[in-house]
């Protein structure tokens, strides 16, 4: 069985049938082809999935395609505009917010919602905000200080 | 320009700030089918029979195959070998591991089948539908029960499932030591299995041309030319030469990406059987239950000492779990990369090390970051610490008194290495100061004062990084020698092509490697393109692991850049009718010139030009601008490091606090301290993991408890302050270069320093020793036991 969705992915609409039992991450990477957001577990820990659907950040494994049934949907695809990076993206590059960069996409899309509900974090609020998100390499050290950074950057 | 030394931002970064990273997994092919692997539930069991037709019949299955099909062979698709282990020492008794398991699976998560189907989801479907007559068999666990009469004998070929004994030292002068010895300081310990976790499951897609008969394979791999060889000298058969092995991007690796896999010989199979590319992505849960884990020694040591604190003897037995299968570098890791590593930073005049490496019915353990350093630094430093605590000496004082003096390198230790360079005092001065540990025990003495439990732990680690020369290493036993390739190419306009043997996987080769060429040859870093992780691209690499990369890799290019330099002065001399002895090659520009004649210079790119130009060059000179170098290391190099920590721990729930972390690390010189920073931290981090949470357990019959991330507890962003780092340089005269390797000392470190500080907080409660991982309910247990009346 398949039914239709209608999902604004990045600013453009979508209309695709899916299966009912279809995640709103292979919706994406497999049916739109967008790969950026990336599926780091199977348990809803890693937080490597997550994007922002109707302006809430969201672990993209956890949520079914027909869930983004008529809703907006971004991804880090869609976080640069016009050719400039978002400024967290940038603070990412500038703080070597990243090393293997698989976490990299998820962790942007959660830091920019952190920053949007909290614009000006202390260390501890980012470290407690990004808790869902795990990265291997970094230690997270310098995630904590680019999101400082780009919170900084957005005063 | 002048790059190294320099925190150049990352070149490789935008794509992955992006979400444009090249991952296996993105990678989508015209008629492309998927594959899903069904895994025994079983920890041993044999396998009665196996019905696929329901999986078969299932709409949008193309094709369903077993062990026995891939060890036979089929019409399209010819048999495959039995996968091998690269790495054995003397009288290895190596199991025979096929890519799916014919009669007897051995583990939980031993292959069984493989389906492939139109989609992802259909072909897990259709793993759900095949039916497996297991019958169960009595299995064992644990590495040292294993080897103990009346155990289970997995293989007929493997008495005592005992796969090697690998031994080092002087037994008798260190029984001498002990017999002599004024403290002899024992400990029983446990290093628990850990379980890697790189960010990124492992995939692999293969495409088969039938009229050519090449095959390309994409893997998330650390080294994709010793896939490549393996893949066609023993599993696939397809040669070298028709075959492709790429490592596009890959997210993380610590040594579980270094070692070939099943599924890298099951999916081109399958693709060749059916004449489609075919892509595998692992979830997350299967890679709990095939990556390769790390660690799981089962260690009985002492460490014999004077009254005055001065260390005379060690004596390690180890049993070390291999896994039901030995993983291509398996044998290495509690052996050449473990006993040899027991003099740490001190002068301990005899040494004995023992390892028994046993085979058991869980998932093949190999090399994760640190491999085999870590583990013979725990149980140093454990000794270390428990010696200062029955001699009531200082931390820091007893391993001052032991060091080897900065004026005794290169440093011959009883346990075969020689160390290069260092000054180990140094490294202890700069972490007492920067730590401010004499105020950290004042305040550890109020809180005390006040029944609060703060510990304060150190630890002073060395690590053995870039192996070589590789007749040593395969003298050893390694299957394969251990330098690594590098061509700098010169294009006629005058940019740079490098082709490194080394792959990165976060590590940033794509920057420090530009770093290091572009002053070289004096050059822009923008006109220097680093290429690796492709086999038609790249000449025979080893790749990347044991922090080899800057110092094998990187040596590579500074010989390749040398030749190129030497050619372009050559012909500069030429051009400007001079002697080549008269010439200068201007790093700081890229310019060559006559001696005193700086303003009449031939730039780089004229003279790359004039190269491909070939007209006006010295009798004898080739055209073109291209050097090629395998460099083979001379030695070994040693990081080494000292940290310290303090910890408060939570009385009513035994929880740790990491209140301040300090790490002064000796990397050699460091081409972009941004880089190397960012491996400390990233280092120090994981090793906590290992120290406080992470712990790959089974139970008794072989099914692994921790096998999601539900279950096996990452480190997250709010388990850790900020850190603080320092840094003392000793350049390795190993190469020209100086550097060490910065990947793993943190993880080495900061195991054993974290278990130091946990213990000292605990001191007071007359708590010796616990295992990791250092768990709240492990710590709440032993409070209360204390409380009770208890001791451990």
């Amino acid at each position: 069985m398949r039914v239709p969705v209608s999902i604004t992915v990045n600013g453009v609409q979508h209309q695709q049938e899916v299966e009912p039992r279809m995640l709103l991450v292979h919706f994406l990477r497999e049916g739109l082809g967008l790969t950026g957001t990336n599926i780091g577990c199977d348990t809803s820990q890693c937080g490597a999935c997550t994007v922002h659907l109707d302006g809430v950040s969201v672990k993209s494994c956890t949520t079914l395609a027909v869930q983004a049934d008529g809703s907006e949907v971004t991804t880090i695809e869609g976080l640069a505009q016009n050719g400039d990076l978002h400024a967290m993206q940038q603070a990412f590059w500038d703080n070597h917010g990243l090393q293997c960069g698989f976490c990299t996409p998820g962790m942007i899309m959660s830091a920019v919602k952190l920053v949007e509900g909290n614009p000006n974090p202390t260390d501890e609020q980012i470290r407690h905000g990004l808790e869902g998100n795990f990265c291997r390499c970094t230690g997270y050290e310098n995630i904590v200080k680019s999101v400082k950074a780009a919170a900084g950057a957005g005063d | 320009m002048t790059y190294v030394g320099k925190s150049v931002k990352r070149v490789e970064d935008p794509r992955f700030i992006q979400g444009q990273g090249k991952y296996v997994a993105n990678l989508q092919l015209p008629g492309m089918a998927y594959a899903a692997i069904l895994r025994s539930p079983h920890a041993r069991a044999r396998i009665k029979s196996i019905d696929a037709e329901a999986a078969k019949n299932l709409e949008g299955v193309i094709a369903v195959y077993t062990g026995r099909d891939l060890v036979e062979g089929i019409k399209f698709s010819g048999p495959c070998g039995a996968i091998p282990c690269g790495f054995t020492p003397p009288d290895t008794k190596v199991p025979t591991h096929h890519p799916l398991a014919v009669d007897v699976v051995n583990h939980v998560g031993d292959g069984v089948a493989v389906v492939v189907a139109e989609s992802a989801y259909i072909a897990n479907d259709a793993v759900d539908l095949i039916v497996v007559d297991y019958e169960p068999l009595p299995a064992v666990v644990n590495a040292k029960a294993a080897a103990q009469e009346g155990a289970p004998q997995l293989y007929d070929e493997i008495s005592n499932n005992t796969s090697f004994h690998w031994t080092l030292g002087d037994k008798d002068a260190t029984d001498k030591a002990f017999s002599e010895a004024d403290h002899v300081i024992e400990l029983d310990l446990i290093n628990q299995r850990l379980i890697p976790n790189a960010m990124e499951p492992r995939a692999v897609a293969a495409q088969w041309n039938g009229f050519s008969e090449e095959m390309t394979v994409w893997t998330s791999s650390q080294n994709p030319h010793i896939i490549r060889l393996l893949l066609s000298g023993f599993t696939l058969g397809i040669p070298e030469n028709k075959l492709r092995v790429i490592s596009p991007d890959v997210g993380g690796g610590f040594g579980s990406k270094i070692f070939h896999y099943p599924e890298e010989v099951i999916v081109p199979w399958v693709a060749r059987a059916i004449n489609r590319p075919v892509k595998w992505v692992a979830s997350r849960s299967e890679s709990y239950i095939t990556d390769a884990h790390g660690r799981d020694h089962v260690t009985h040591c002492k460490l014999a000492v004077k009254n005055d604190g001065t260390f005379t003897g060690l004596n390690v037995e180890t049993y070390a779990n291999m896994g039901a299968y030995l993983s291509t570098f398996a044998p290495l890791i509690p052996t050449a990369l473990y006993i040899t590593l027991f003099s740490g930073l001190y002068k301990i005049p005899a040494i004995w090390g023992e390892t028994w490496g046993t085979v058991t019915n869980t998932v093949p353990v190999d090399a994760y970051r640190g491999a085999g350093r870590p583990e013979a630094s725990y149980l140093l430093e454990r000794l270390v610490d428990l010696a200062a605590r029955e001699l009531d000496i200082d931390v820091l004082e007893i391993r001052r008194k032991n060091l080897i003096p900065k004026d005794e390198f290169p440093y011959q230790t009883p346990v075969a290495m020689v160390y290069d360079s260092g000054n180990y005092a140094a490294l202890i001065d700069k972490v007492e100061d920067l730590a401010g540990y004499q105020d950290m025990r004042k305040e550890q003495a109020a809180a005390r004062q006040d029944g609060r439990l703060v510990g304060v732990g150190m630890s002073g680690c060395i690590e053995a990084s870039a192996p070589g020369p590789s007749p040593v290493v395969t003298s050893l036993g390694s299957a394969i020698g251990l330098y690594e390739s590098g061509i700098v190419r010169v294009h006629p306009t005058g940019n740079v092509s490098v082709f490194t043997g080394s792959h990165s996987h976060g590590q940033g080769h794509e920057t420090t490697f530009a770093q290091v060429v572009a002053d070289e040859l004096g050059l822009p870093m923008e006109a220097v393109q680093i290429v690796h992780g492709d086999t038609d691209r790249i000449p025979f690499g080893t790749g990347t692991y044991g922090s080899r990369s800057a110092a094998i890799g990187g040596s590579a290019l500074v010989r390749s850049a040398e030749k190129i330099r030497e050619k372009v002065t050559k012909l500069a001399a030429h051009q400007l009718e001079a002697a080549v002895e008269d010439m200068v090659y201007d790093q700081e520009n890229g310019t060559v010139y006559v001696k005193g004649s700086p303003d009449k210079s031939k730039s780089f790119a004229e003279l790359a030009f004039a190269t491909y130009y070939a007209a006006d060059m010295p009798e004898g000179m080739d055209p073109g601008l291209e050097a090629t170098t395998f460099y083979d290391p001379s030695n070994f190099t040693f990081p080494n490091s000292a940290h310290i920590a303090q910890v408060e721990i939570d009385r009513e729930t035994g929880a740790v606090t990491i209140q301040r972390y300090v790490a002064v690390d000796d990397v050699g010189k460091v081409i972009n301290p941004m880089i190397v920073n960012g491996q400390i931290v990233g280092g120090i981090v994981q090793g906590v993991g290992q120290t406080l949470w992470e712990h790959g357990l089974y139970d008794e019959n072989g099914q692994l408890l921790s096998g999601s991330m539900m279950n096996y507890a990452l480190p997250r962003a709010d388990n850790f302050p900020n850190m603080v780092t320092g840094r003392v340089e000793t350049p390795s005269p190993h190469n020209p270069l100086g550097v060490k390797g910065a990947g793993e000392m943190g993880t080495i470190a900061a195991t054993v320093t974290i278990a130091n500080a946990v213990m000292d907080a605990l001191a007071p409660l007359g708590v010796r020793h616990l295992d990791m991982p250092l768990t709240a309910e492990k710590i709440w247990q032993a409070i209360q036991s204390s409380q009770n009346g208890g001791s451990n």
